[in-house]
């Protein structure tokens, strides 16, 4: 049987649906477990995925990795589970390795792929510029799934919820506050970002790339200098020290395409770049291209944007 | 205050990524390496500041065979104290973190710090693994790290927000941007790092939990094809029926 560790930090959302629906396809049956507060009518919702039974400890702290790497050590002993997934998100790359050698079970990073006939598992290595095929030589499997690799799919399933209640040990993180992110939809499970950079000049002037990913329903994102001068917030900086992130779209404005920012965004479907400078290297990386000033490009495309919106909705 | 520093040596960002031995291993010809970016920009130099306003010490470790004193020295030079390396290749992450384990344990570390992944295998697996084999609190992906009486507050970055956490020491912490800024070593630094203590330890048997089979270059891009600024529609027209996205 397959484990699916879901958190709920974020509410259920599509990375929850993804690891369920890939767990699925494995051809088992599939046992989910969460903690958190998130009530039992959404849990059931993991039926539609493909799930069988959802366990859920409420004791459990989410900050504290310990208790949720100890919570599903249990769970795996007790239900006969040969196979762990997670999805490669905060907490996955917090409590899967530590799974990982709390039950000597060999881990694949950030899969981008199911197994295959001979059980190995793709992933992205050196920061996307290449692809590694993983064997794990332990008969229990860790496999934390990257966010956006796989599309999800409804498998209807009867599916019951169970709450835990097994003792805990004492919590050794102690989550002291947090601030919540408003209304953005999370960067790494968007599938359309609208991204900018320096080319647009002043933090003023993002009300453009707000109004096209308005539009068509994006998350914004950002290059580095932009983070570090303060123009956006971090948690908007996508590449090499910022997020990777793989969505279906990433239209770049004002962005050069530097390889550090390449390599958080060289797992996207499709790219568009809109680039006063028709030798910025980002056209390289790039499927569809613009040479032209952002200022009346992003206003144009969020109009024809809106045309095509009406029309096919 | 005695603070370990994992390192690990990854290719510098512009190295061109090509395979060898029926892309079964990296290619190392013509690659110049570096201390990974996030042990040396963000976990190293949060280590020395610790150790700057607190005392102690900062020792780096890592997995890996001589050729790699190179690396060891460039972290060096920017101010570490001593290095201990683990005299074998770094097979994969849980041999790695085992390694370091076995060391450590007997150490007493007050703080184990390391960057929350290394640049060519981005696994971000080692800390995690590391602090398990030491029964030591975990807290990954920091972009703030603090110390006052042995708490450590830490911030992260987690879906939808931004979380502080209180951890009592010893624990291990993985590092991002943020914690700490990069520095450049200085001639001093780098000429006291040729003479700085350099402790060879033999590795332990540990199996390895996982293996790579082969590598692959992702499929080549098309040409990009170029839109006139004019055309917005056609692009919209085109990201709907030839690349299907909306």
């Amino acid at each position: 049987m397959i484990l699916v560790y879901i958190n709920t930090l974020n509410g259920l959302g599509k990375s929850s649906y993804e690891a369920v629906t890939y767990a699925k396809k494995m051809n088992s049956s599939v046992l989910v477990l969460t903690n958190g507060s998130e009530d039992e009518s959404s849990l059931n919702s993991l039926g539609d995925y493909g799930a069988e039974k959802v366990l859920v400890h409420r004791g459990v702290n989410s900050s504290d990795s310990k208790q949720i790497c100890d919570l599903i050590s249990t769970v795996v002993s007790e239900n006969n589970i040969d196979t762990i997934v997670f999805s490669h998100d905060y907490l996955g790359k917090t409590v899967a390795p530590m799974l990982s050698a709390k039950l000597s079970a060999g881990m694949v990073p950030g899969a981008i792929s199911l197994p295959d006939e001979n059980g190995n598992i793709n992933v992205n290595v050196f920061s996307g510029k290449a692809i590694a095929k993983i064997s794990i030589n332990s008969n229990k499997k860790i496999i934390s799934l990257l966010p956006n690799s796989i599309p999800i799919e409804k498998n209807q399933t009867a599916c019951s919820v169970e709450e835990l209640s097994s003792s805990i040990s004492e919590a050794k993180i102690k989550l002291v506050s947090k601030k919540e992110l408003e209304g953005d939809i999370p960067l790494p499970e968007a599938e359309l970002v609208v991204s900018a950079g320096r080319g647009l000049k002043g933090p003023e002037n993002w009300g453009m790339v707000e109004d096209l990913a308005n539009t068509i329903g994006a998350a914004t994102a950002c290059s580095r200098p932009v983070s570090d001068i303060g123009w956006r917030p971090h948690h908007e900086h996508v590449g090499q020290t910022g997020l990777a992130i793989r969505p279906n779209l990433y239209i770049a404005a004002g962005i050069s395409g530097a390889i550090q920012h390449l390599a958080g965004v060289n797992g996207s479907k499709v790219i568009v770049v809109i680039n006063t400078d028709p030798e910025a290297p980002f056209f390289k990386a790039a499927d569809y291209g613009i040479v032209g000033d952002a200022f009346e490009v992003l206003p144009k495309l969020n109009e024809s944007m809106k045309r095509f919106m009406a029309e096919n909705n | 205050m005695k603070i370990l520093v994992c390192i690990s040596k990854s290719p510098d960002t512009t190295s061109k990524i090509s395979f060898t031995d029926q892309n079964t291993k990296f290619d190392e010809n013509g690659v110049q390496y570096i201390v990974n970016p996030y042990d040396e920009w963000y976990a190293l130099v949060r280590a020395l500041e610790l150790k700057e306003s607190l005392g102690g010490s900062v020792t780096i470790i890592t997995v890996g065979l001589s050729v790699d004193d190179p690396v060891i020295r460039k972290a060096l030079a920017i101010g570490a104290d001593s290095a201990v390396r683990i005299d074998a290749e770094p097979k994969e992450a849980f041999y790695t973190a085992k390694q370091i384990s076995e060391y450590a344990k007997e150490q007493s570390y007050d703080l184990v710090l390391l960057g929350k992944e290394t640049i060519n295998y981005n696994g971000s697996q080692v800390g995690g693994m590391l602090a398990q084999l030491l029964d030591m609190p975990f807290v990954s992906i920091a972009s703030k790290l603090d110390l006052n009486d042995a708490i450590l507050t830490v911030e992260n970055e987690v879906p939808g927000g931004v979380e502080i956490s209180e951890v009592s020491l010893p624990c291990v912490v993985s590092c991002a941007k943020g914690v700490a800024e990069q520095r450049i070593p200085n001639m001093r630094g780098i000429m006291a790092a040729r003479t700085k203590p350099l402790t060879v330890v033999q590795p332990v048997d540990c199996e390895e939990l996982t293996s790579i089979v082969s590598f692959e270059l992702p499929d080549q891009k098309s040409a990009c094809k170029m839109i006139s600024p004019e055309n917005t529609d056609e692009l919209v027209q085109l990201l709907h029926s030839e690349a299907k996205v909306i």
